[in-house]
């Protein structure tokens, strides 16, 4: 693994709380790895497998859903359908060859900005170590 | 073919610091369907949006991206932009190169550039897959609801109505008023608490537009900016307003003694109460949990054997109206209004979790707002200020700073903002009651920004010789009569040790019970304490994220009582500003079916939380789901629920998120 692996990182954040909280980050002067490409959706909850499998596919190294904390979705419950549907999608990603790690849901507030730049650090980190994907990115019909 | 017109903005250096605008405008230049490029120092000032508006006309622009500040500033503001320029606003799409980009990137320029390109090819793909929405009108009704009768939500309810609009304020509560109508005096006028209270209270309750629903509280809201459907628990009293006189003769004889709540157990109240003489509304109520005949009644429903309890029923037999109303029961009221105002209020910080102050075992160790209580000549002592121990009057008192505020330890980082105030107050108030009374203020700073607030401490310093040490108090203990108080001066650098008579403890501000839940029910955000999140800290401080929900006082933060008013007054400006509108205008950013591709499986039904969507036979019999636009929020549930590809989300639809992912990295 080269030295200088950046792992490229797609972020699916949901507008009324992750995406507020990565703004917090910036508001706040916080810095964390340039290498995650942030997607604004309306809801956690909006995130589906289509999206998730496009993401890898792309050769992404890791996806990031992120969304309001339990209980604080704007639209009262896209987060538990965003839960239930991420441990799904974990076990589809590793049928298709890629760990389960590289999918990652958290729950970020508006208010969070500190949290979300630690979150992004310390993911990128973990998939640096983990190196990049053991399927050269052909899983999920990649063509990289 | 779309022509797109890609503008990055400098926003001073707070981009261009960072990103290399050059490179990102070169860049730009070779992605698909951009036909022109431009940069501006500020995109949002004037000249910028000027600028913006000028380019799309010259150019024949159709759609338009603008590398920028978050969407979350300014993306309504450059939606306006082009629609100015004749192009539909939603034909926009904001690259956020700053928030997102240039100040978490601030240390690799390089980075910052190329991620700063690929956010705006992600843009450009994601607005050629935009198509033009149509907002549409929706009625609106015109009545707004306060929650919380304490000063903030009298000075928005009085202001809404005084403008002419119905309000319903909503207080769980037996009256309104609040904590300020606990306190004696206020800082830093020294006037009244109730002489300047009181006469607002009254006015709440005779003014013809505001509906007063005391003793209730907020059970369910539904709906949207505009068109809130809001259920309401009104509590029974057991006493029929309509007779009641407010004789009080019912209290006076109800033979129930239980510590008072609102002198917070400094003295007693009956079963039957008033929680203080100028309550407003100044009806009784019954607390079910100690009278005696709701007891013998709960008893008799048991079926239980042995000895009955009394039937007491006394406040029944001596009222001379005849008010008392075993039969009222609980009632569940469903109210449309068109804007919230939240204004919840506070309570103080549990100082019994501190161990080192006895936690709560020491009479004479009491809180600030139990010495408003003394102080106050409506209080349980009628203003005599004496030990809860054995009625003396205290001649050392300690004041200790910061109970429950700027202690991480509890949890508690922020400052209550009004203790430092309050301490300086009832030093100078005891001083008045009693001029033998020394008061030594413990304190970390002293914080005194209000204005006339510093003159304000000088004066308990120098009229009142309160005496200030800098410094945390280690262990209080009992010895004797005496409270041994045991510190540190941190300016003299060595150990203190006082016996007082009285000590009081500074506790601090946090959210009132049941915040949280009333913030979730309303679906509005809250911070890790409890208090409601602003939409923005410093442009939008009283209106919460939700449309139509709005804030004041200290639901938001702690505050002394100019502030609270203030952001009342605030609030209610900005509810005025929903209301007094002729309509209301949709999002247009809804789920749409495409009805040839819909099965009629109704898993998006099940996914909305909204009651959206609506099913529909078709000419040729098929049951598929279509989508009511009124109730739609927009969330996409329904999209990522479907199993075919028949729902879609305008403005987040599939094909633009998937053109933004497919534009990574190529
Ligand atoms: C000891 C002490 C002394 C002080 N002295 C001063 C002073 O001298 N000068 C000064 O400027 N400030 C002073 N303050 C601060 C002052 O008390 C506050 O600024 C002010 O009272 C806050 O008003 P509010 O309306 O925001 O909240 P509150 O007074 O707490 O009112 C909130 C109301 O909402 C009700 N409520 C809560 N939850 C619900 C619900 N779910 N549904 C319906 N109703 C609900 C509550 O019952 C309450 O009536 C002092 C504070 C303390 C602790
Ligand atoms: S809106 Fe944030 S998770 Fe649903």
């Amino acid at each position: 693994m080269a030295l200088d692996y950046q792992p490229k990182i797609v972020g699916f954040l949901c507008n009324w709380c992750s995406y507020a909280g990565a703004d917090m980050a910036g508001t706040s002067r916080l810095t964390y790895p340039p290498n995650i490409r942030i997607i604004r959706v309306p809801c956690s909850g909006r995130v589906d497998a289509t999206l998730v499998t496009k993401c890898f596919q792309q050769g992404a190294d890791a996806v990031l859903v992120a969304g309001c904390h339990p209980g604080e979705c704007h639209y009262s419950e896209g987060n538990y359908h965003a839960r239930r549907r991420f441990t799904v999608l974990r076990e589809l990603l590793s049928f298709l060859g890629i760990e389960k790690d590289r999918l990652r849901l958290e729950w970020v507030s508006a208010a969070e900005g500190k949290k979300f730049s630690q979150l992004v650090s310390e993911f990128s980190a973990e998939i640096a170590h983990l190196g990049p994907r053991k399927d050269n990115g052909k899983a999920a019909g990649g063509s990289l | 073919m779309a022509r797109i017109g890609v503008f990055v903005c400098h926003c001073g250096s707070n981009i261009a610091g960072t990103v290399n605008i050059a490179q990102v405008m070169a860049a730009a230049q070779t992605m698909p369907l951009v036909t022109f490029v431009a940069d501006n120092k500020y995109s949002c000032s004037e000249i910028g949006q000027t600028a913006i508006r000028e380019a799309i006309l010259k150019q024949k622009l159709e759609r338009v991206v603008i590398a920028a500040c978050s969407p979350q500033m300014h993306e309504a503001t450059f939606r306006k932009t082009v629609a100015q320029a004749g192009l539909n606003p939603y034909l926009l799409e904001i690259a956020n190169i700053r928030e997102h980009c240039s100040w978490v990137h601030s240390n690799d320029k390089a980075a910052a550039t190329k991620k700063a390109i690929e956010l705006v090819k992600m843009a450009v793909a994601k607005v050629a897959r935009h198509e033009a929405l149509f907002t549409k009108e929706i009625g609106l009704t015109k009545k707004a609801l306060v929650i919380g009768g304490g000063i903030s939500g009298i000075q928005a309810a009085l202001d809404m109505a005084n403008a002419g609009y119905p309000v319903i304020l909503v207080e769980r509560e037996p009256t309104i008023g609040g904590r300020m109508a606990q306190l004696d005096k206020t800082f830093p006028t020294l006037d009244c608490s109730s002489c300047i209270l009181t006469p607002k209270m009254v006015e709440v309750a005779q003014h013809p537009n505001i509906t007063l629903l005391t003793y209730a509280e907020v059970k369910s809201v539904r709906g949207f900016v505009g068109n809130f459907e809001v259920e309401i628990l009104q509590r029974a009293r057991k006493v029929d307003a309509s007779k009641c006189t407010s004789c009080g003769i019912c209290w006076q004889k109800c033979p129930e003694k239980i510590p008072a709540e609102f002198n917070l157990g400094l003295g007693p109240r009956a079963a039957i109460y008033t929680p203080f003489p100028q309550a407003v509304p100044n009806i009784p109520s019954i607390d079910l949990a100690h009278c005696r005949y709701i007891k013998y009644q709960e008893f008799v429903a048991r079926g239980e054997e042995g000895k009955k309890p009394p039937q007491c029923r006394i406040c029944e037999r001596l009222c001379p109206p005849q008010a008392i109303d075993w039969e009222q029961s609980d009632q569940v009221l469903v109210e449309k209004v068109g804007a919230i105002v939240v204004a919840t209020g506070y309570q103080t910080f549990d100082h019994t979790r501190y161990g080192e102050f006895g936690a709560g075992r020491y009479p004479d160790v009491i809180t600030g707002i139990q010495l408003e209580r003394l102080l106050s000549a409506s209080g349980p002592t009628e203003g005599e200020v004496v030990r809860p121990s054995d009625g003396t009057h205290p001649k050392t008192v300690v004041f200790v700073s910061c109970v429950g505020s700027r202690d991480e330890r509890m949890g508690r980082a922020y400052c209550s903002n009004v203790c430092c105030m309050y301490m300086a107050k009832q030093a100078i108030l005891l001083k008045e009651h009693d001029p033998e009374v020394q008061s030594y203020i413990f304190y970390i700073d002293i914080r005194a920004g209000g204005k006339g607030y510093e003159e304000f401490i000088r004066r308990a310093q120098e009229e009142a010789r309160a005496i200030y040490l800098r410094g945390r108090i280690s262990h209080i203990y009992q010895d004797g009569k005496k409270l041994i108080v045991r510190g540190e001066d941190s300016l003299l650098g060595r150990p203190v040790e006082i016996a007082a008579d009285l000590v009081v403890l500074a506790t601090g501000i946090e959210p009132s019970a049941g915040a949280k839940e009333l913030a979730q029910s309303l679906n509005i955000s809250y911070d890790a304490h409890g208090f409601m999140v602003e939409a923005h800290p410093k442009l939008r401080p009283v209106e919460s994220r939700t449309e139509g929900i709005f804030l004041a006082g200290t639901a938001i933060a702690p505050n002394d009582i100019p502030g609270c008013v203030a952001q009342g007054s605030a609030a209610a400006v900005k509810a005025l500003a929903v209301l007094s509108r002729p309509s209301l205008v949709s999002d247009p950013m809804v789920a749409i079916v495409d009805p040839l591709r819909c099965t009629g499986c109704f898993a998006c039904q099940r996914a909305c939380a909204f009651n959206a969507i609506d099913s529909q036979v078709t000419r040729d019999g098929k049951t598929i789901a279509v989508v009511n636009e009124s109730l739609c929020k927009g969330c996409g549930l329904c999209v990522s629920a479907c199993r075919g590809v028949a729902m879609n989300l305008k403005g987040f639809s599939q094909q633009q998120l998937l053109a933004e992912v497919n534009a990574l990295w190529r």
